[in-house]
């Protein structure tokens, strides 16, 4: 399934009259991280969620390569703060896949093997919402993983989180890039920007402010917005 | 307070005489009532889940309207089904009348808006959490409702306990509907009221307290079997 | 356990009356079956005729309202006009005087009125009226409460214009005693119910025995004409056994306390009152 490249077009999303993001012209290609930055309020989560169509597009048009049905289909979405199902683990990673028709066998098969590559393998009958933060957003990862995406967003997964729990979530998304599924990633965490992004979407006031590959970006940012930024000023 | 002593005793009597009176009417109040609320949780439930996750233009009518009728009395309730099942009534040919079907009727009528106000406020509650996950994950209005309610399950089993309650311990609507047929429709309730009526207060509290044993009764057996499912408290 | 629920539900669909015998609804005061008549009658119908009488007892407006809309086969009850009125308006076939009882009145031990000298009925309520003792009336337009307002307007006195000793409580006889004994006033009650009220508390039957207090019980069927549904042979069947020498020797033999409550009155050999025209 071909995905990218996707084009938005002037596009905007706006709640009671008041612009919350765009307009945005801007394409994406196929492959990598891209890392969606900018300081608070920018519009990080809004234009996640635009994308990925759980916001309404009030003007404008985002097109896909494929349907955006069908592009719909292949992306899943994890939020900064996990929304637990009130079930055990295992019935949580088996839940987008019994959605799917999975059937039930092969789905535990698929969840245990989950469980256990993001370590909670002894954990698989726990109610999901008791887990610690950690836990809940690798269940939260794996359970959005586990449908294998071509696309998948990720809105400050590991805000909340300690090193250790970063690391653990780093590495899964480094291990998923590798076999080659698109990731965009919401953050403010310029370090994770770093290790983990290809090129960079930075947003300011709702709109692009400026996009690159993320070595240029870092290195040499061409607005002074974005340097400021970078070098931590308040930038508004 | 030697009337209250003696309903205690004489309610000790009739359980361990395992009175057959008392175990008929028992019966029956609990079939009824077990019914009606099967009948009316099937209604409630997914008419809950449906008001608080689809948007449509008279829904806080519908909703109010739910609340305003938890205050439904019962007696009106028992009126209007005794009109509507009366021979001379527009559903009279169907010969309900003073069967416990009617009283299944009435009792369903008078719990639903209980049983689905509880349960839409918790289902919402819910959804609220739920949103985001489920809009991204692009479900449908059936699984969306299927996951909802099966998550809520505890709370909606508190919501239907409460309509059970209130169906039990109801008199007004079955007195009217039933007419406390012994024999045929005469139940816990039916049976107090008409003791009271004959002065035998000892015999109408000992009814009571069977009465309310049993609900109690109903209630924990059902929180110990939901326990035992040993999915932990959240 | 929802199967079990759902059948159960099914059962009671199709068998609103799944009884092997056959079984009739009639429609009986609640001072008919306070007196517990009913519990010894029951038993010998259904021993006799095979028949199980479903008996619904509420006051006699409610049970001609049963009759006249067809949801009861017969009803028993003791007012004489509006039964008159029931059987004019073609609801009932006709109507057949079973047996009678007597009102009394019920009243504080101490008997604050006096009206256990009264002479007649009459002067024992005006005697109330004269001190304005408690009095609590059904106020529920059943038999009884008719039979009261009748024995007020021998008086003379209007009701309407009483003070606040006179208690309109609109229920049945015995709530209504109930409440007598929580305001220790005087009530009318049917001998049968007093006899048998298990809250008598400090009352006690302060007059009785005047004739015009004789409360007659008649026994009318529904028209099957008016109602198609009902199940008159089982009426016409259960009158019959009601006049037999049966149920003389079972209504005359009825006793609480070692009192004789009803006398058996019916002519088993007449003809029912006619029916009217169709």
């Amino acid at each position: 399934m071909t995905l990218f490249p996707v084009t938005l077009t002037a596009a905007r999303a706006q709640r009671h009259g008041k612009t919350l993001v765009g307009p945005i012209d801007l394409g994406l290609g196929g492959a990598g991280v891209t890392a969606v930055i900018g300081p608070n309020g920018a519009g990080k989560t809004t234009f996640l969620r635009l994308l990925h169509g759980t916001e309404r597009l009030c003007s404008g048009t985002i097109r896909w390569h494929c349907s955006t049905e069908e592009a719909r289909h292949h992306q899943a979405f994890v939020f900064q703060h996990p929304v637990m199902l009130r079930r055990t683990v295992l019935q949580n990673l088996c839940y987008p896949l019994a959605l799917r028709g999975t059937p039930r066998r092969a789905a535990e098969d698929q969840a245990r093997d989950w469980a256990a590559r993001i370590g909670l393998g002894d954990m698989l009958d726990r109610p999901a919402p008791m887990l610690s933060g950690g836990e809940r957003q690798k269940l939260a990862l794996a359970r959005a993983m586990i449908t294998d995406p071509a696309l998948l967003f990720l809105d400050e997964p590991c805000a909340a989180l300690d090193g250790r729990a970063t690391r653990e979530i780093e590495d899964i998304l480094h291990t998923a890039k590798a076999k080659g599924m698109r990731l965009i990633l919401a953050t403010h965490n310029m370090g994770q920007a770093r290790r983990l992004a290809d090129d960079v979407v930075f947003l300011l006031r709702g709109r692009v402010h400026e996009t690159g590959a993320a070595q240029g970006f870092f290195n040499q940012p061409a607005t002074p917005q974005a340097k400021a930024f970078l070098e931590g000023d308040i930038v508004e | 307070m030697d009337t209250l002593w003696g309903g205690l005793t004489k309610a000790f009597w009739l359980v361990v005489t395992r009175d057959s009176d008392l175990l008929e009417i028992a019966l029956r109040s609990l079939q009824v009532t077990g019914i009606a609320l099967a009948i009316a949780s099937v209604i409630a439930l997914p008419l809950a889940a449906f008001l608080a996750v689809r948007r449509f233009r008279y829904r806080r009518t519908v909703i109010a309207l739910l609340n305003a009728l938890m205050g439904l009395p019962p007696v009106v309730v028992g009126l209007i089904v005794y009109l509507l099942l009366s021979r001379s009534g527009p559903l009279g040919v169907l010969g309900l009348l003073f069967t416990p079907t009617a009283m299944v009727i009435a009792q369903v009528i008078i719990i639903v808006p209980l049983i689905a106000s509880i349960a839409h406020q918790s289902i919402r509650d819910l959804w609220q959490e739920y949103h985001d996950l489920l809009i991204s994950m692009n479900v449908t209005q059936g699984q969306k409702i299927r996951t909802l309610l099966w998550d809520c399950r505890r709370a909606l089993l508190t919501a239907s306990l409460a309509g059970f309650g209130r169906a039990i311990g109801e008199v007004g609507a079955i007195m009217i509907v039933g007419g406390n047929i012994d024999h045929a429709t005469r139940v816990l309730t039916t049976a107090i009221a008409l003791e009271t009526g004959k002065g035998d207060f000892a015999l109408a509290l000992a009814l009571g307290f069977v009465l309310i044993a049993l609900a109690i009764l109903i209630n924990l057996a059902i929180h110990v079997l939901s326990r035992t499912e040993r999915e932990g408290r959240w | 356990m929802k199967r079990h629920l759902v059948l159960g539900f099914a059962f009671t669909l199709l068998g609103g009356g799944a009884f092997a015998a056959e079984d009739m609804k009639m429609a009986v005061t609640t001072s008919f079956h306070n007196s517990g008549l009913a519990e010894v009658l029951l038993p010998e119908i259904k021993a006799d005729l095979d028949l199980d009488v479903h008996l619904l007892v509420v006051g006699t407006g409610q049970a001609i309202r049963l009759g006249e809309a067809g949801d009861v086969d017969a009803i028993l009850v003791h007012s004489r006009a509006a039964e008159e009125g029931f059987v004019a308006t073609g609801y009932g076939t006709h109507r057949r005087e079973i047996m009678y009882n007597d009102f009394i009145f019920v009243g504080p031990a101490d008997d604050p009125a006096a009206i256990g000298t009264a002479l007649s009925a009459t002067a024992a309520l005006r005697r109330i009226a004269e001190t304005e003792a408690v009095f609590v009336s059904r106020g529920d337009d059943s038999g009884t409460h008719k039979k009261e307002q009748s024995l007020w307007s021998n008086t003379g006195l209007d009701p309407e214009e009483f003070g606040d000793w006179y208690r309109a409580v609109g229920a049945g006889m015995g709530a209504a005693l109930n409440t007598a004994v929580g305001l220790n006033g005087y009530i009318l009650s049917d001998r049968a119910s007093w006899l048998n009220f298990g809250n008598k508390g400090d009352m006690a039957l302060a007059y009785a025995g005047d004739p015009v207090l004789f409360n007659q019980y008649a026994y009318l069927p529904v028209n099957p004409d008016r109602h198609a549904h009902v199940k008159h042979d089982l009426a016409e069947q259960l009158e019959q056994w009601l006049v037999s020498d049966r149920a003389k020797a079972l209504i005359d033999g009825y006793q609480i306390n070692g009192e004789a409550l009803f006398v058996f009155n019916a002519d088993a050999e007449a003809e029912a009152e006619a029916a009217p025209a169709q």
